[in-house]
């Protein structure tokens, strides 16, 4: 601390000007990280207020006014708002299912000793690894062959299976950081397994619990590739139906723009809220 | 399978855009990281940190329809910043290499956040009193970042390499909305390869084994995890 204010006291007795020089390139550069993060989102929302003639201008316009017919027209004549419905269904109910069966297994991982126990902790990390097309033959085939190509449960078993790791990676971290007393003192009372896991270790991992139903969520509601393969109209979900405008020779840049704002805004929203957690879902927990 | 060029094309291509990028995502990440972590204007830090999750938030499958919009070659906003400083219309996603630029940017915006938020993580752990100690020691920023911050950055960058080359084996969203691979083959990466072998040109025996090939690679990779980021358990 001595040595901090003794620093401090050097840099006030030095001239002012250097200082305020290294605090406007700091600025500066703050700035263009923003710019650099934001920019193309804002010209995608801008694209999407824009009409066709405006999108299509070159050089581009910078000032226009901005209208929503092209939201309309996506969510009323495309159908967007169906395979939005879609998205939503599969990604409440991958997220439900992921946190249900997920948290239980994290307690165990968490708190008991088993055998292998090793072997199903490295399987949890491939899955982060594994490239999704090395199982889409299979699954589709599988998919196929059970007649769930085009329904909405297909989706949301392939994506518990990616999202279940996610989920008891966090979680895991969690009840390890819930202090064992309390489950002793807890089965000293008479409580069950089930008791102490239900109504101690659960609520006091809620924080981990949250960040991993967002991730998982996340996760269900950006993804394509399955979605393009275990799909056609019913269950299509919402990127499937904005890269399906991507035909034909003049396209609907404004309309484009329009599904692609539906899709990315609701997630930054959720991004946001677990913006401390970012880093730590993104690497299962090894940074945070 | 083995003796099939266009297998070894994608792969080989998948290996050039991981030696592109990767290196670029890091050096851009650090930058941001030392500005984050730089005291002062908190504010300001905060706005930019904040924005960081723009990128990471976007859905890879938009990512690739922002990036069609943007290097477009007649309204496209990057050659109307091109035409700012001079320089001619490019053919952004009608030509090979140029293409195959777009879609590494493209990546580049997506994922430097990324490298960014956990290299920072890094910093917060160099403890506050050896950082003001070295302050006192020289001026030099680069020296403090080399000898200083390097040790408790190393870890980052480990798991960095690793997740963002899984990232990349898995790439498949942001270059089919894109370019679906092309033109030609020149941004196919192998899950797009696999993808057309499988899905569009329905050689099913042929997709399963160089599926196997990727998760081989997926497998060592896992293990190379393990055994430089997670040591409990």
């Amino acid at each position: 601390m001595a040595v901090a204010s003794a620093d401090s006291r050097v840099r006030e007795a030095a001239p002012a000007k250097p200082k305020r020089l290294v605090n406007a390139w700091h600025l500066v550069g703050l700035l263009a990280i923003f710019l650099f993060a934001v920019f193309p989102f804002y010209w995608m929302v801008a694209t999407s207020l824009k009409t066709q003639a405006e999108a299509l201008a070159s050089p581009p316009i910078w000032v226009f006014s901005p209208n929503l017919d092209n939201y309309y027209s996506v969510l009323f004549n495309r159908d967007v708002l169906s395979s939005l419905i879609n998205s939503i269904i599969i990604a409440v109910s991958t997220t439900v299912l992921a946190v249900g069966l997920g948290t239980p297994a994290a307690y165990a991982l968490a708190r008991f000793e088993f055998k292998s126990k090793e072997d199903l902790w490295f399987w949890f990390i491939t899955n982060r690894m594994l490239s999704p097309i090395v199982v889409a033959l299979p699954i589709f085939i599988m998919a196929r062959t059970l007649n769930l190509i085009d329904t909405h449960i297909v989706l949301v078993l392939v994506y518990l299976t990616f999202n279940l790791p996610i989920v008891v990676w966090i979680c895991t971290d969690q009840f390890r950081g819930v202090p064992r007393d309390l489950d002793e003192a807890a089965r000293l009372a008479g409580a069950s397994r089930f008791t102490i896991f239900w109504r101690i270790a659960l609520p006091l991992a809620m924080p981990g619990v949250a960040v991993s139903a967002i991730f998982s969520f996340i996760f269900s509601w950006n993804e394509l590739l399955y979605a393009l393969v275990l799909t056609r109209n019913v269950a299509r979900t919402a990127p499937v139906a904005a890269t399906s405008f991507m035909s034909g020779y003049d396209l609907p840049w404004g309309e484009i723009m329009a599904t692609g704002t539906l899709i990315v805004l609701p997630v930054i929203v959720f991004a946001l809220i677990v913006s401390k957690h970012l880093v730590q879902g993104l690497t299962m927990g090894a940074v945070k | 399978m083995l003796y099939d060029p266009s297998l070894w094309g994608a792969l080989g291509r998948t290996f050039l855009f991981l030696v592109t990028v990767i290196p670029i995502q890091i050096a851009l990440g650090l930058i941001i990281a030392l500005l984050l972590h730089k005291p002062g204007l908190s504010g300001f830090r905060l706005l930019a940190r904040l924005s960081l999750v723009i990128p990471l938030a976007t859905a890879p499958a938009v990512v690739g329809l922002i990036g069609r919009l943007i290097f477009n070659r007649d309204f496209g906003v990057a050659n109307a910043v091109l035409a700012l400083v001079g320089g001619g219309p490019i053919e952004w996603l009608g030509d090979t290499t140029n293409a195959f630029i777009a879609v590494a940017l493209m990546d580049i915006w997506q994922w430097t956040p990324f490298c960014a938020l956990v290299l920072l993580a890094g910093l917060t752990m160099v403890p506050t009193e050896v950082e003001e100690a070295a302050r006192l020691e020289t001026k030099s920023r680069w020296q403090i970042v080399r000898y200083v911050q390097m040790p408790f950055l190393l870890p980052s960058i480990t798991v960095i390499l690793i997740l963002r080359t899984a990232d990349i084996l898995k790439m498949f969203d942001t270059v089919f909305t894109m370019t679906r691979g092309g033109p030609g083959a020149a941004t196919e990466l192998v899950s797009v390869y696999i993808q057309r072998v499988g899905f569009r040109v329905f050689d099913q025996g042929v997709a399963s084994a160089q599926a196997i090939l990727l998760l081989i690679l997926t497998i060592v990779l896992a293990r190379l995890y393990v055994k430089y980021v997670y040591r409990e358990i």
